[in-house]
């Protein structure tokens, strides 16, 4: 017996999107979020206030009087600057190549440890977005191969889906229960395909020499960073020479460096700091284009003069780096954003309706008791659907409603954010379905809605935050409807399943 | 007899989940593996500067896997499916080899 292309590509987006499904949800979502990670991490710090500009050489002699106090024996510092949606430096160090980095945030005017509250802010979804808050090494796999197998169901989905131009404009909204999961997976999948097949390449590009490095270890053989160097991404490390040096002042290597670059400058990295073949680097921000490229200057950090410039980059080198701009949108102003936002919600709405179509297209009929395999998948998408928006809400309350001076307060918001999500997918276990779609669903509104409010209580009304506020009021909107919508469903039509094309069920 | 991966044209349940298991580690292995020695290959030989040739051949690897996975699920039976993927791969392996061994010898 023969198989159709098209019967074996349609199982194929049928298994590859459902195995892949529940882990791609959570990344689409914090992947999702983190577009708008400066906004929420000004948000849980409500301490801080931004100013319009900061004085960067100030600030990279803050940053450099820290580390040398609390990492002399680092092999490398970095200090970020200041920026408006960014209030803080960055003062971070490297012991050792492969080491953990060290961090620490300083307040600009004193460059003292900074006295906003402990929080991972929007870096805690940015890292969870292609770690899972796993070890680096585990999580950056899982990611990739989940990634990896989602490509193959868009690729798959595309080819099962014979009338994808018609299908653009339909949506059956009363039809059936099966017919409308079913448009509203092809209405988001198909609209925003162009985004979805884009983001899903570009974010596997983005670690591709860690999943794919077989080119640069064959052409590089261990002196891997020269391909860095040769592709005009960064300045060549130079080695320490293990004689200690005094350094050149950094103020006016930093001002040297910014009459030649017009764009802001980014961070300051200090190579083998104190010896004497240290290394200054003035890395600016991505001038305008796709490109993920932050032109670099590198300093003699003794003699002060300039050892090294970041070069225009090479036609695969701009490609390459282009895919990782797309991936992140660094160019994007506001009105863009928001579209790559919306763009990412309807990845979310797409593997979130291809998911619950598997459940409503092999729904038990009558009084037959679903089998284990069912079951477990209806748990795992009102358990993921549901629950991760639950513990994301209670993330954000946490911020708030933890005391500001508990010891290692930011471990307990992760904390909050995992539990809420896990009591959010057991719950509904004890629950007929219906009720907990429904049930999750409201809870998922309260907790969304519970944020500003509580925001307000604790740190009061800001207009800087009337966003965020918002965006939170638009989510518990977005649940409300949905547990209502859940409300008024009828049960499952058996007709109109059972007439239904060979798609949801391949 | 072809094994297609359809529960209902299969003689039974188990054979069944066999040839997907067998697929599936076909597919994530056999596919990753091809694109592995393509990045590999084409980073040595593309007509390029080296650091361009790196970055073209890994920016082309993942659409070489996902073509490779394509094509073990769709191929008729599981044999068609390793052997498609063992002939291109023996090829670029030889490919590799002998850019491998003239790679540091002047052109």
């Amino acid at each position: 017996m023969k198989q159709g292309f098209r019967q074996s590509m349609a199982w194929l987006h049928t298994w590859a999107g459902l195995v892949t499904g529940w882990v791609m949800f959570a990344v689409f979502v914090t992947g999702t979020a983190t577009y708008y990670k400066t906004d929420i991490s000004l948000w849980m710090r409500p301490e801080l206030r931004a100013e319009a500009e900061y004085d960067v050489v100030r600030a990279a002699e803050l940053g450099v009087a820290h580390l040398k106090v609390h990492a002399p024996k680092a092999m490398a510092w970095f200090i970020g600057m200041p920026q408006a949606d960014n209030p803080l430096i960055g003062a971070y160090w490297m012991d050792t190549p492969d080491g953990e980095i060290g961090k620490a945030l300083l307040d600009p005017a004193t460059g003292a440890p900074t006295v906003a509250r402990a929080t991972k802010g929007g870096d805690f979804f940015y890292r969870f977005h292609y770690e899972l808050q796993m070890p680096p090494a585990v999580g950056r796999w899982i990611v990739g191969l989940c990634a990896m197998t989602l490509l193959i169901a868009l690729i798959s989905g595309i080819v099962t889906h014979r009338r994808i131009f018609a299908d653009f404009f339909t949506f059956r909204r009363s039809k059936s229960a099966q017919r409308g999961w079913l448009d509203a997976h092809n209405v988001t999948g198909v609209l925003a395909l162009p985004f979805h097949l884009m983001i899903t390449y570009t974010g596997i590009v983005s670690l591709s020499l860690m999943y794919m490095p077989w080119g640069m270890v064959s052409v590089y053989k261990g002196d891997e960073l020269r391909f860095y160097a040769e592709s005009g991404q960064m300045t060549t490390w130079r080695a320490a020479e293990g004689k200690p040096a005094e350094p050149a002042p950094l103020g006016p290597l930093i001002r040297r460096a910014q009459a030649e670059v017009s764009e802001p400058l980014e961070m300051v990295s200090i190579n083998n700091p104190g010896d004497a073949n240290a290394t200054v680097v003035a890395v600016f921000e991505e001038p305008h284009g796709l490109a993920h490229r932050h032109p670099q200057i590198a300093f003699n950090a003794v003699t002060g003069e300039i050892v090294e410039r970041t070069g225009p980059l090479k036609p695969a080198a701009h490609a390459y780096t282009s895919f990782v701009g797309l991936h992140e949108a660094h160019f994007a102003g506001p009105a863009l954003r928001i579209l790559f936002f919306l763009s990412g919600l309807m990845g979310c709405i797409a593997i979130a309706s291809g998911l619950v179509l598997w459940t409503v297209a092999r729904a038990p009929k009558g009084m037959v008791r679903p089998a284990f395999g069912w079951r477990l998948v209806h748990a795992l998408n009102i358990g993921t659907i549901l629950g991760l928006p639950v513990g994301m809400a209670s993330f954000f309350l946490a911020n708030r409603l933890i005391p500001v001076d508990l010891a290692a307060r930011d471990s307990w918001e992760g904390a909050i954010f995992f539990g809420s999500w896990l009591a959010a997918a057991l719950i509904p276990l004890a629950r007929p379905h219906r009720q907990a779609w429904r049930e999750m669903a409201y809870a998922a509104a309260l907790l969304f809605l519970a944020v500003p409010l509580v925001g307000w209580a604790t740190t009061g009304w800001r207009t800087d935050f009337l966003g965020f506020d918002a965006a939170m009021a638009a989510l518990a909107l977005v649940f409300v409807l949905g547990a209502r919508k859940v409300g008024r469903y009828e049960g499952p039509r058996r007709e109109a399943a059972r007439a239904t094309g060979d798609l949801a069920r391949a | 007899m072809t094994d297609t991966i359809k529960p209902s044209a299969g003689p039974s349940r188990g054979r069944y989940r066999v040839m997907v298991a067998a697929r599936t580690l076909l597919a994530i292995f056999g596919g990753y593996g091809l694109a592995a020695i393509a990045t590999a290959f084409l980073s040595l030989t593309l007509p390029l500067d080296r650091s361009e040739a790196v970055a073209s051949a890994t920016l082309a690897s993942f659409a070489i896997m996902a073509g490779a996975v394509i094509w073990v699920f769709s191929a008729r039976s599981l044999g068609r499916a390793a052997i498609g993927l063992a002939l291109p791969a023996l090829c670029l392996g030889a490919g590799l080899w002998l850019a491998l061994g003239s790679a540091g010898q002047p052109a």
